[in-house]
């Protein structure tokens, strides 16, 4: 449907087209955020290249933000990764998530898919792994595009970020817009109404009373218990 | 480049890293209890809604709870429609569209 050259090149092209086919709302996602953050990091003292950098290696948009912010203050680097890595812990649960439809793939792959397991990759195939036409090569090609749109728009926000006038287009709802429609498709049954609202609900508490994202990991630890006891006591 | 930044990123890419991997590593070739299967069942619809409610109600920094926003006002719209196109692309386009329209006519 994008690319159809993509479509007609044997396995490798069916996979890179199907993986595409599923990134795109993720990557229109990224340039905003990409490009916002290249702006930031470029005013932070931080050269193109230090941002490709950090955008490869890390490649986790909330704690890369903060990173820099941090930067800017003066923060000592040890400060700087210890709230990267507890920023990042929520990827724990979107791992163990996903390493149900993951039995049979070889450790080299998993490793490889690991790097780009974030918020919206995760969202997206696990639902795609749900319905059940994915595979391991497809999902990493998800990734992998979407991690190219990332590294790139980080860069070129560093370049000319400040030229794109704010609010173009309405981009910078893409990824809410996105997580509405997945979250939508997670409302399988009550059960999952119920855990959801519950979620969102203490999240929201929780995001009041505490700085940081930690409501993120307490609310949706909370919540999946809540629901696992409700199904086992009430049949739910 | 310094070696200090390399050092600091090189850190935050492991921090990041090993919590993506150590469950991929070790639970996709392990027979997992029932309870636990069904606990990562329900992780997706805890987390998105973790990640976007918080995101419709709350603003500023320190956050505040804000139900005036035209996140939250255009959000419904576009709930509406996933629930009744079930297609990711429409849902995202459709949405910027309204979130464009709704920034335009509000100062």
């Amino acid at each position: 449907m994008l690319i159809p050259v993509l479509k007609k090149r044997g396995p490798l092209g069916k996979t890179l087209h199907a993986g595409l086919g599923a990134a795109w709302p993720i990557c229109l996602g990224y340039i905003p955020i990409g490009l916002a953050f290249g702006v930031l990091a470029q005013k932070a003292g931080l050269s193109p290249l230090a941002v490709a950098l950090m955008s490869v290696l890390v490649f986790a948009g909330s704690s890369q933000f903060i990173a820099v912010s941090m930067m800017a203050n003066g923060a000592a680097p040890a400060a700087i990764i210890m709230t990267t890595f507890m920023v990042n812990l929520r990827h724990l649960l979107m791992s163990s998530s996903l390493s149900i439809f993951l039995k049979t793939v070889s450790i080299k792959k998993l490793s490889l898919f690991a790097y780009g397991v974030t918020d919206e990759s995760f969202a997206v195939n696990h639902a795609r792994f749900s319905s059940g036409d994915w595979g391991v090569d497809r999902a990493l090609a998800l990734n992998y595009f979407a991690n190219l749109t990332w590294v790139i728009s980080t860069v070129a926000g560093g370049f000319c970020g400040q030229f794109i006038p704010a609010g173009f287009l309405g981009i910078d709802y893409a990824l809410i817009a996105m997580f509405i429609c997945l979250l939508v498709f997670q409302l399988k049954g009550r059960l999952y109404v119920l855990t959801a609202i519950f979620a969102g609900g203490l999240a929201v508490v929780l995001a009041l009373l505490i700085p940081g994202n930690a409501y993120i990991v307490l609310a949706s630890i909370a919540a999946a218990t809540l629901g696992v006891i409700c199904k086992r006591r009430f049949y739910l | 480049m310094e070696t200090s930044f390399l050092t600091l990123v090189v850190g935050m890419g492991l921090v990041t890293y090993i919590p993506r991997w150590l469950p991929l590593a070790f639970l996709a070739r392990r027979r997992l209890p029932t309870w636990f299967v069904e606990w990562l069942d329900l992780i997706p619809a805890a987390i998105l809604s973790a990640l976007l409610i918080p995101a419709l109600v709350t603003g500023g920094s320190p956050r505040c709870l804000d139900l005036f926003r035209s996140e939250l006002w255009v959000a419904l719209p576009t709930f509406v429609l996933a629930l009744k196109t079930k297609s990711l692309g429409a849902t995202v386009l459709a949405g910027m569209l309204l979130f464009w329209i709704v920034g335009m006519l509000t100062p």
